[in-house]
């Protein structure tokens, strides 16, 4: 079924009754072409560009619960390409670019709002990194642009500038950049991969991996063994867990990341303002709340949830640049399971298990990644190389000292 | 988070730092001839469990002490502090 | 003042008056009363307006889990936006306006989206607004931002003071009903410390809204003389207006404190709010049970509401929702509302229960039906009822109660992911077994819906956290009525009836969710946005999980809940903060010079949480530039002085320090001789440079290493792993003497001279040459360390006292210096001249810089491990081709060579693949009379002389370059060792 406003017209004229499931509700078969472990967003986009970019046939997800119940459901819904390193940046260019024309290539409104991201600028050092890191923006195909204080006081007219512990001495902005409809993205995924045939197998949790002389032949389940030529992971938060059950170790240990939703409000915030020295970043949804966060709780868990200090401390950084903020009241708080990877940037990888491939550590920066994640973790199973855009993202990048360090923090997770 | 410290008693976690799996303290024999391998597993490779995990945690706002903490990364129990001094030793790091 | 719907006596102390204003109209209420219990006495139904629809909307509650009241409170800067009517405590001069309308509230502009309901179902917007492109964010976005949204912010800096506290106690209770109070008097008599927090300013819970008796006390007397014994146990903390927001790890709650909400300002020097966080040993949930309603077509009219909230409305504050008034119910509690409303004189209309079985009245009319329908535009005027035998009554009402039962408030039982179970005897989820570490729960919140069971279940509660021995004390007899209820959710075939008033979800919208595979519980609630209203589905999400569960053919239990979430209520954003906002955001370091540099005018830079003077501006000096090149240069021509006091310091002491060092920097110590300085490089372990730094040996077994200011912590932390984790043998102890001593860098041509002025003995450079340090004394005794070290490439020295004599030598050097015309320097010239010399720093330490980049490769010792160095011999720190550091300059001197820019090669393309560099540090020379900058470029050791682009597209500079040494001055090092 294609969505159209006509299409909404139509059915609210005849009492709705005309919709379907968005998706099938399929039995697993006993073999697949393909089978991506994992109903987030980067498994959806993975499954969807297998089917419709790759033409690749008979192809599965597997989700051990529902479908969207991961980070792509419970992050602050940012987009952007601002990276400074040549094995981030032409990535996330290209899948701010597949962002750009997403809607109308799976035929779902996610809501994809180039409002524009501002990182502020509070010290000489800060500026060097932004202008080094805008310029590679820029030498890459993305758009940067440099503001001055005044530009970002007309734009935020309420942003502390007068009283800052850490004056404002401008920002880099990707006007580019924005936010979406995190939910609408799973969603939207699921139902174009589900048009094209794929079959979404909800509430299937992978318990072991059937390996044989060095090949992957498929995959035990609550569901029963489902056989598949090629298994491509993207567990994001369970990536140790699962692959632990093919014997691998990963570079990477998984955190809480803390998240925090206002009550509704008139809009006030345009675009998304990042406070980097103060661990705090904002947006406004076109519901109206304030989704707000900062950094990591900084301890390895598996449990969703944070706890008060690092409430405390995000809220600090808030009222230190939006003293105007101090009487909304947050209404929600929420944890995520980040697998943070040990130079801080992801793997889309073949593993040394034929037929077994990876995609995850992803940090906290996957949900911005999601369509080029999909699309290329789908180029390296049809074609078994790598995409272009994500040649660097190899597993022996650690043992030969190719690291992609955005932050320069080195081997310890929680610092990126 | 509250970490019953073994010279101090409990503290509240926001006095301290973490690093990670303990496993850190395991630093392997440079002189090994499978330093380069070794290394690179030290740095690198993590059990990352749900579960019960030992790591180190730093005392950065008290006595400066390191922890190794047995912490369950599902329901952040903690059942076990020690010094990591003391783990140090018993796993035979000496000079 | 005609408060028409006041009934009779209650809470509120009519013997004095309060004035407030509602959408700009005077109205009078009492203390004791809410916004909305005085609203609703003055007549007032109608408060709000819905997310979507923008339906008429009254209150449905007379509690915090108010979906529909909701008010900007206050005015100007203080202004609240979707403040709950029903908890706002009234003081006098309160000021409110209705939100979220375009007009008034009886003539909003968008209600006519309700006329488009049709259209708006559950997720049409993910169907639509996909054509053309570029409207999203033109055109469909910003009209949907506009018309959403709820309350307006007044965008001004919030004026109220928050604080912040840490409380401890044995046991916490959470919540002062029947069950809190029992809890907290059993505990309290036992001389346990006790916390006793409930939200509302008035401590009793349901008592408060009841007229069972306890004993021979009314509920709220018994209430009150329950509170005054326990204010007058010094054992016990009393919190009223205190909300528990969360449960956290290992017994830490979140707790938040109205102070000053109930007044018009808060009081001189008291705090709006207080975060307090409340370590306890063990913990009784209280929490009491909230009234669900029945879904039924148009059940939203201003003047329908929980059948409970008429009751607490009328027995807590005398306040009738309307003169006539109809029940709908399931469950004998709706019978209770009607006999309480009835004894103090209102009409009942009917009470219309869906059971066979209801209870009769004497007093009343009581139909078995179903109500299917209401009239009212702005307000409630009938409601159509459906006989069980088929035929219609139309009640003339202008309220009507609804009580679908109880859910038990088991929200903090879930916040570390416990998951409530089903209670099938309430038809309601009551807590599960998985609660936080010391939690019990008691009362209504574990489903123990009578006044006695509350008592008796708070008192076991309290003894079972304490472990209280010995017989339990006698309760008195209060209410122990049976829960009787027959499940019902919703009416037969009704479609427009709902389930989320605020966010406009009704049982049409669960239908077609289930119709489109929305199915499982999450994506219920994410496609309709079921029960993510600022209430959190409190009222809500039972029925729309109970309609799922029919449509998919599974149990309630089946379908299962979504996840509870903190805050329990929605809490500001200023009380997470506390004081740390704006220019408190942060603690602020001074170093001990800072007094003497403002006096000097000296402009501050934020160095992490330091200040540090950046320049000092002479008068007539209009811009930075020209006070940092006089710096400079009256440095380099005579001497200059520096506040390095930021710099990190470690004392390192014992037998094996030396050995320590050898470990933790990547170049050896151990040779170096007691009076000798030496720099060293530290690596992470992972290869890549970590900060650098000097260590001088003052003593066989004793060093003081030196860190960059931004490292100073993790490098002391890290020193301490290497110590404790790594080499626990090793006779060395550390300590951080950052803060403990004030170092000052002297430099310049005339810096011996101008120390042999205050040091104590001879530094002539056979005595004291480069790299010397030692243990002195200045001024006739002040114990002191003398450094010779240079940062700046001159002649220099540092020179370190006790803190507490920083200020002292810093107006000593100057006092001394004047013949020499001592000029003070700042950062800024700092950094000019470590540029010049080519000095590493922060900007090329940036944690992705190997040894290698850095031109110290060969520093890395390969006579003895050091951390770091197996990982720094891996292949890809060591291609051919990598980065160097190398000096860059501009062909045309009156070019800038800026920081960030990218270096190009001479005559190839300008993208990212040709990419051959980029420049880390730069400066104006005033010394070489043009722009210097340092940089990593590829092969870049090799490549000295070649001209080459430099282009930084994002500030539009685009220029040639040419590559040099990184030593601009002195590259022999001849005058440091002056």
């Amino acid at each position: 079924m294609r969505y159209s406003g006509f299409k909404v017209i139509k059915e609210a004229l005849t009492g709705h009754k005309g919709w379907t499931p968005a998706w099938r509700d399929p039995a697993p078969q006993a073999h697949y072409d393909i089978v991506i472990i994992g109903g987030g967003g980067h498994g959806l986009a993975t499954a969807y560009y297998l089917a419709k970019q790759y033409q690749q046939k008979r192809i599965a997800v597997l989700e051990k619960g529902w479908i969207g119940g991961g980070n792509v459901g419970r992050n602050t819904t940012i987009i952007r390409s601002n990276y400074l390193l040549d094995g981030n940046e032409p990535f996330y260019e290209f899948s701010l670019k597949l962002w750009e024309g997403l809607e109308q290539d799976f035929n779902y409104n996610a809501m994809i709002s180039q409002r524009g991201i501002l990182n502020l600028i509070h010290s000489d050092a800060q500026r060097d990194a932004f202008i080094r890191r805008g310029n590679a923006m820029i030498l890459n195909g993305a758009d940067a642009e440099m503001l001055t204080t005044e530009q970002i006081k007309a734009r935020y007219p309420f942003l502390n500038t007068d009283d800052a512990r850490f004056p404002i001495k401008g920002g880099l902005a990707q006007h580019r950049g924005g936010t979406v409809r995190h939910d609408a993205v799973a969603w939207g995924y699921a139902r174009g991969a589900d048009g094209h045939g794929v079959d979404i197998i909800q509430n299937c949790e992978v318990t072991g991996f059937r390996i044989e002389n060095g090949k992957c032949l498929g995959v035990e389940t609550s569901k029963g063994f489902i056989g598949a030529g090629k298994v491509g992971c993207a567990v994001a938060g369970s990536s140790s867990r699962l692959m632990s059950k093919a014997d691998m170790r990963l570079p990477m240990e998984s955190h809480v990341l803390q998240a925090f939703v206002s009550e509704g409000l008139k809009p006030v915030l345009p675009g998304v303002v990042t406070f980097g020295a103060g661990h705090f970043y904002c947006s406004q949804s076109d519901k109206g709340g304030l989704v707000f966060g900062g950094d990591l709780d900084g301890y390895n868990s598996y449990a969703q949830r944070g706890n008060l200090p690092v409430v405390e401390d995000v809220c600090e950084g808030g009222m230190a640049i939006f003293p105007a903020f101090g009487r909304a009241r947050l209404l929600r708080m929420w944890g995520g399971i980040m697998d943070m990877s040990m130079d801080g940037s992801p793997i889309i990888d073949r593993t040394h298990i034929d037929g077994l491939y990876f995609n995850g550590g992803w940090c906290y920066g996957g949900f911005k990644a999601t369509p080029a994640s999909g699309f290329c973790f789908a180029h390296l199973l049809a074609t078994d190389a790598p995409h272009p855009t994500a040649t660097a993202y190899r597993f022996d990048r650690f043992e030969k000292g190719l690291m992609i360090d955005e932050k320069g923090m080195g081997n310890q997770p929680n610092l990126h | 988070m509250i970490i019953d410290h073994p010279l101090l008693g409990p503290r509240d976690s926001a006095e301290f730092t973490y690093m990670g799996d303990a496993r850190l303290i395991d630093r392997p024999d440079p002189d090994a001839g499978t330093a380069a391998q070794d290394f690179y597993e030290y740095g690198y490779l993590r059990d990352n469990p749900a579960g019960w995990h030992d790591e180190l945690w730093f005392h950065e706002a008290g006595d400066r002490s390191w922890l190794v903490i047995t912490r369950n990364t599902l329901t952040h129990e903690i059942s076990k502090v020690q010094l990591a001094r003391d783990v140090a030793r018993s796993r035979g790091r000496s000079k | 003042m005609t408060q028409s719907n006041r009934i009779g006596r209650a809470q509120v102390d009519f013997t004095k008056t309060l004035k407030f204003s509602f959408d700009g109209k005077s109205y009078a209420g009492h203390p004791g009363d809410t916004l909305a219990s005085a609203l609703l006495a003055n007549g007032v139904r109608l408060m709000g307006r819905s997310f979507k629809y923008h339906r008429p909307r009254g209150p449905l509650s007379a509690g915090s889990e108010e979906p529909n009241a909701l008010v900007e409170l206050r005015s100007g800067a203080r202004q609240e936006p979707n403040t709950r009517a029903t908890t706002a405590e009234l003081f006098d001069g309160l000021f409110a306006k209705s939100q979220n309308r375009l007009g008034s509230l009886k003539f909003d502009l968008l209600s006519i989206n309700d006329r488009f309901a049709n259209f708006l179902t559950a997720g049409f917007y993910y169907k639509t607004f996909m054509w053309p492109a570029a409207f999203w964010e033109k055109l469909y976005e910003p009209i949907i931002r506009k018309a959403a949204g709820l309350g307006s912010l007044s965008l001004k800096d919030d004026p109220d003071v928050y604080d912040k506290g840490f409380l401890h106690c044995d046991l916490l209770i959470i919540g002062a009903g029947p069950a809190g109070l029992s809890a907290a008097l059993t505990a309290g008599r036992a001389g346990a410390d006790v916390i006793l927090a409930d939200e509302d300013f008035r401590m009793g819970g349901r008592l408060n809204s009841e007229t069972f008796a306890i004993g021979d006390a009314s509920g709220a007397d018994w209430a009150a003389t329950a509170v005054a014994e326990l204010a007058s146990l010094p054992n016990v903390r009393l919190m009223k207006r205190t909300t528990v927001i969360g449960a956290f790890d290992h017994g830490i709650y979140g707790a938040v404190e109205r102070v000053s909400d109930h007044m018009h300002t808060p009081d001189a020097g008291k705090p709006r709010q207080v975060l307090w966080r409340i370590y306890t040993k063990h913990t009784v949930l209280a929490a009491g049970a909230i009234e669900r309603p029945i879904a039924f077509e148009n059940n939203d009219r201003p003047g329908i509401m929980l059948a409970s909230a008429l009751r607490t409305y009328a027995n807590r504050f005398a306040v009738a929702a309307d003169r006539r008034v109809a029940i709908f119910t399931n469950n004998d509690d709706g019978h209770r509302t009607a006999a309480d409303l009835h004894a103090r004189g209102v009409k009942i209309a009917a009470v219309v229960d869906v059971r066979p079985n209801a209870p009769s009245s004497m007093d009343y009319e009581v139909l078995h039906g179903q109500v299917v329908d209401t009239k009212g535009r702005l307000g409630l005027t009938f409601a159509e009822v459906k006989l069980a035998d088929g035929s219609m009554r139309t009640l003339d009402c202008g309220a009507l109660g609804l009580s679908g039962g109880w859910n038990p408030n088991v929200h903090l039982t879930c916040h570390q992911r416990g998951r409530p179970t089903w209670n099938a005897d309430l038809a309601a989820f009551v807590p599960g077994a998985d609660l936080p570490a010391g939690m019990t729960v008691a009362g209504a919140a574990q489903g123990d819906l009578s006044t006695a069971g509350a008592l008796s279940g708070g008192a076991k509660a309290a003894r079972q956290a304490l472990g209280l021995k010995g017989r339990m004390a006698t309760l008195s007899e209060a209410e122990d009525a049976p829960v009787n209820i027959t499940p019902f959710w919703y009416v037969e075939g009704c479609s427009r009836a709902w389930l989320d008033q605020q966010n406009d979800v009704t049982v049409k919208d669960v239908k077609l969710s289930h119709q489109e595979g929305f199915r499982s519980v999450e994506h219920l609630k994410r496609y309709t946005t079921l029960g993510m209203a600022t209430d959190q589905g409190k009222t809500s999400n039972m029925g729309g999980l109970a309609i799922m569960a029919e449509l998919a053919g599974k149990t309630i239990p089946e379908v299962g809940t979504t996840i509870f979430r903190p805050p329990y209520t929605p809490t500001a954003i200023g009380v997470f903060a506390g004081r740390h906002r704006e220019q408190e955001f942060h603690p602020k370091r001074l170093t001990p010079s800072h007094k003497w540099a403002e006096e000097q005018g000296a402009v501050f830079v934020e160095v992490g949480n330091w200040l540090r003077a950046q320049w000092f501006p002479l008068p007539g000096e209009t811009t930075w530039r020209a006070s940092v090149d006089r710096e400079v240069l009256a440095t380099r021509k005579s001497v200059g002085v520096c506040d390095v006091t930021t710099l990190g310091k470690v004392d390192v002491q014992g037998t094996d320090a030396a050995a320590f060092l050898n470990k933790i920097y990547c170049n050896g110590f151990a040779k170096l001789a007691v009076g000798k300085t030496r720099y060293g490089l530290m690596l992470r372990e992972d290869g890549i440079a970590m900060d650098d730094g000097t260590a001088a040996r003052l003593a066989e077994d004793h060093f003081v290493v030196t860190t960059t200011t931004a490292n100073a912590l993790p490098v002391y932390r890290h020193m301490e792993f290497v110590r404790q984790c790594l080499c626990p043998d090793m006779d060395v102890q550390l300590i951080s003497t950052t803060e403990a001593w004030a170092q000052y860098a002297v430099a310049g041509p005339n810096s011996r001279k101008l120390l042999e002025k205050i040091v104590d003995q001879d530094i002539s450079n056979d005595a004291f040459p480069f790299m010397a340090c030692t243990n002195i004394t200045i001024c006739g005794g002040l114990r002191a360390r003398l450094f010779r070290i240079s940062f700046s490439g001159e002649l220099a020295y540092e020179i370190a006292v006790p803190t507490a004599y920083g200020d002292a030598l810093m107006r000593k050097i100057i006092e001394v210096g004047a013949e020499f015309d001592v000029t003070p320097y700042g950062t800024e010239a700092l950094g000019v001249m470590r540029i010049e010399k080519g000095h590493a720093a922060g900007n090329e330490l940036n944690g992705t810089t190997t040894a290698q980049n850095l031109g110290m490769g060969r520093m890395i010792s390969k006579l003895k491990d050091s951390i770091g160095k197996t990982l720094s011999q891996r292949e890809g720190l060591n291609a051919d081709g990598d980065l160097r550091q190398v000096g860059i300059k501009p062909v045309d001197p009156g070019d800038p060579v800026p920081a960030g820019a990218h270096l190009m090669n001479a005559d190839g393309p300008i993208d990212a693949a040709h990419d051959q560099g980029y420049v880390t540090s730069a400066c104006y020379s005033p010394n070489l009379g043009h722009a210097i900058a340092l940089g990593f470029l590829k092969n870049g050791s090799e490549r000295l002389g070649e001209r080459m682009q430099l282009v930084s597209p994002l500030t539009k500079v685009h220029v040639d370059v040419e590559i040099t040494s990184a030593h601009f001055i002195d590259p022999e090092g001849e005058r440091l060792r002056a």
